[in-house]
């Protein structure tokens, strides 16, 4: 009982769908702790805003319940929940001076204007903008602007405040300025904050708990630590901080085979599942070929101001390191990654993602072997010129050398042959489970990769085998 | 030898050239007219005539009067319009928006004929009913005027901003007058602009319907029928510097671009 008093705000299976369709949200689940500061974070297009609008009812669920303070405020109108909100362009009345802006909300509750002038005095003064009461908005920098934004919804002394990338727009310095003077200004109000962002930084210095969100699903709930840390899944890996990323499978007790080599992790997962590693780039210790447990040849090094960003191939992976230290490009070295810092996440699905190259002819290639696609059909809206170049969508030119694109395949979309050259790539088994109707292979490819892939029929360990890999069956992703 | 460089400033040549024709020397002229007698001799005779003969000034009240209820009666029709324009969700809003405008590209004096065969069904004689069919004839021709640059205010109004009146306790309403209404007034200004000051001189439009009565623009008219050029002139001046007026007390409320804005429109 005591623990639902201290939710300040509960969300229930809100799911937001529209007319067309689409899912912007679906069964998002959250219980905010009165006085906390929650980040929603992800790309955009993640669902958070409307997430945010559906707290402050400016949009209304599909399905679900939101609960302030135990009472169902789901279908409620904006104006009467005790909530305020912080847009992402501010929104200030521009034919109202700053007093008029921050005395809105207060003369809507028709207030005396002895204790309006009291109180509006008195938030000014807590964002640092004395005086201010007779100046036109439009007067103001994008930074007080946002602090006047900032103000006139705290004047409502508000049970939560809501907002929506306030700092988005403002430049860097200013950014980070006003990131410690929220934190400050949290924490001193006591007042529940609800912060939306894209800026991973951001909400991580910010945040008491961070909701991560992708494709209108919450990923992860948890502290920065947490998510930075132990991130939950690929995708929280990925979008939190830099990572390198691998397939990979437990090979024995706290033994994880991934990237081409075997690494001591502390995660205790069962030999033989699928997993997906995660080393973040500062991680990667770069040492002599002999003492690394994965040798590679660095193909790019880059000055990023308090360090190095160098790029390793080994294999056909490629490993984002972090050092003091510069490297030389060309140059072999070994990559040794700590146990601590190795991050292990039982893979659930099992999609296999590898990288294949663009020749000069704009064919696609994987292991030498050319496949039967062309490139424009993979890169939506992409054409050839009539002098050879391509192009892309928006007429930018796409240069082979510098694109990546990364295929994926199912497991089952893969079939073993004994006829080892009919395949796209050949490689032994390293391992087997049987699912109870099939059974799941890892193959470990010549290219020092793992593939997963799933057949009916019983092979055995360390057969070496062809894996034919139909074109039609894989997706294709653009990075540049 | 001096070769010729082409400059920015060469490219101002011909609008110097068709202001200075079309705009300062008929202005100069306008002036000189209004201030000399038919002989050529600088006198205020058409000033203090126009001021002192009953006829004149009661026609100035009584365009003043039409133009008013012209105004008001666009206002009236074009602010809902606008505003349920703006806000709908249809997806081919250009399209609605077309359908106030396509009068306008029909064929002015087809327009009113068509205008006036309505109002004779109705009315049975329309002489019957000047000052309505002066009222229902501007209407009908300056409408769309009204329409356009209020549409546009509406529709570039951020919906952020009535958000957050809602987010500050505002209902519907509140946020409506408190908001909406303040700032669409450079639409507002914009369209009155467009609509009161034709009003007072566009005299084909009642000419045509055979209206009786007398605008501001009948007078100019008759006079300059009559080879009075100066008369004439005095009282187009006379607008011109009501225009000038107005502006002037509502230079603050219009919006830079509201016009572009409304012309791009059109």
């Amino acid at each position: 009982m005591q623990e639902k008093k201290d939710n300040i705000i509960e969300l229930r299976h809100i799911t937001r769908r529209f007319e067309d369709g689409f899912e912007a949200v679906s069964d998002f689940n959250l219980e905010v702790k009165r006085g906390e500061f929650v980040t929603f974070l992800g790309p955009s297009g993640c669902g958070k805003t409307t997430t945010l609008r559906m707290i402050a009812g400016f949009d209304l669920p599909t399905d679900g319940q939101i609960l302030l303070e135990g009472r169902d405020i789901t279908s409620l109108p904006p104006y009467e929940r005790p909530i305020n909100t912080v847009f992402q362009r501010y929104a200030l009345f521009p034919h109202m001076n700053i007093y008029e802006n921050i005395a809105f909300g207060l003369r809507q509750k028709k207030m005396k204007e002895a204790e309006i002038k009291r109180k509006v005095e008195k938030v000014l003064d807590l964002v640092d903008l004395e005086g201010f009461e007779g100046r036109a908005v439009t007067t103001l920098s994008g930074g007080q602007q946002q602090r006047i934004a900032i103000a006139r919804a705290l004047v409502n002394e508000p049970a939560i405040l809501l907002l929506d990338e306030p700092l988005g727009a403002l430049d860097l310095k200013m950014r980070k300025e006003m990131q410690i003077e929220l934190k400050q200004m949290h924490d001193s109000l006591g007042i529940t904050f609800i912060y939306v962002t894209h800026d991973q930084e951001e909400a991580l210095t910010m945040s008491d708990r961070i909701v991560v969100m992708s494709e209108g699903k919450t990923q992860q709930i948890g502290t920065p630590e947490d998510i930075y840390n132990e991130p939950k899944n690929a995708f929280v890996a990925d979008f939190i901080g830099e990572s390198n990323i691998f397939n990979g499978i437990m090979i024995g007790k706290m033994k994880a085979r991934f990237c081409g080599g075997e690494f001591t992790c502390v995660d205790d997962v069962e030999e033989g599942t699928h997993i997906t590693a995660v080393v973040r780039p500062e991680d990667v210790e770069i040492t002599s070929p002999e003492k690394g447990i994965i040798r590679g040849h660095v193909i790019s090094v880059i000055f990023k101001g308090m360090h190095y960003e160098i790029t390793i191939e080994s294999g056909r992976n490629e490993i984002v390191a972090r050092s003091v230290h510069t490297a030389t490009v060309g140059d072999v070295v070994g990559m040794y990654v700590d146990p601590d810092n190795i991050h292990i996440m039982i893979a659930e699905d099992h999609t296999n993602y590898f990288t294949v190259d663009i020749n000069s002819e704009y064919r696609l290639e994987f292991n030498g072997k050319m496949l039967d696609t062309s490139v424009t059909k993979i890169i939506p809206g992409s054409r050839r010129q009539p002098d050879g170049t391509l192009v892309d969508g928006h007429g930018e030119t796409i240069d082979p050398a510098r694109t990546k694109i990364t295929a994926s395949i199912e497991p089952q979309d893969i079939s073993m042959t004994d006829k080892v050259e009919e395949g796209l790539i050949e490689g032994y088994i390293s391992n087997l489970i049987y699912k109870g109707d099939h059974y799941s292979y890892v193959i470990h490819t010549d290219l020092e990769q793992d593939l997963v892939v799933d057949d009916e029929y019983l092979w055995n360990m360390d057969d070496h085998v062809g894996l034919i890999m139909p074109v039609e069956k894989m997706s294709f992703k653009l990075n540049r | 030898m001096r070769t010729f460089r082409f400059s920015r400033k060469n490219l101002s040549i011909p609008y110097v050239i068709f202001l200075a024709v079309f705009v300062v020397i008929p202005l100069f002229v306008l002036v000189y007219y209004a201030f000399t007698d038919r002989d050529g001799h600088v006198s205020l005779r058409n000033f203090i005539g126009f001021f002192t003969d009953p006829n004149t000034l009661g026609t100035l009240f009584y365009s003043i009067v039409i133009a008013l209820t012209t105004t008001l009666v666009c206002l009236a029709i074009a602010y809902p319009t606008a505003y349920i324009l703006a806000k709908s969700r249809v997806k081919r809003k250009s399209a609605m928006l077309l359908v106030f405008i396509l009068p306008m590209w029909i064929n002015f004096s087809l327009r009113i004929t068509a205008l006036k065969e309505i109002l004779t069904v109705l009315e049975e004689n329309i002489a019957y009913y000047p000052f309505l069919n002066a009222v229902i004839g501007m209407t009908y021709d300056f409408l769309p005027f009204m329409i356009l640059p209020i549409y546009t205010t509406i529709s570039r109004l951020d919906p952020s901003l009535i958000e957050a009146a809602k987010d500050l306790g505002a209902n519907d309403v509140d946020a409506f007058f408190k908001i909406t209404l303040p700032l669409s007034v450079p639409g507002i200004v914009s369209g009155v602009a467009m609509v009161f000051l034709p009003a007072m001189t566009n005299y084909v439009v009642l000419d045509m319907l055979y209206n009786s009565t007398y605008i501001m623009g009948s007078l100019i008219g008759s006079y300059f029928a009559a080879y009075n050029w100066n008369g004439g002139s005095l009282i187009a001046l006379i607008l011109l510097l009501l225009i000038c007026v107005f502006t002037y007390l509502t230079r603050n409320l219009e919006d830079e671009d509201q016009r572009a804005g409304g012309g791009a429109l059109l």
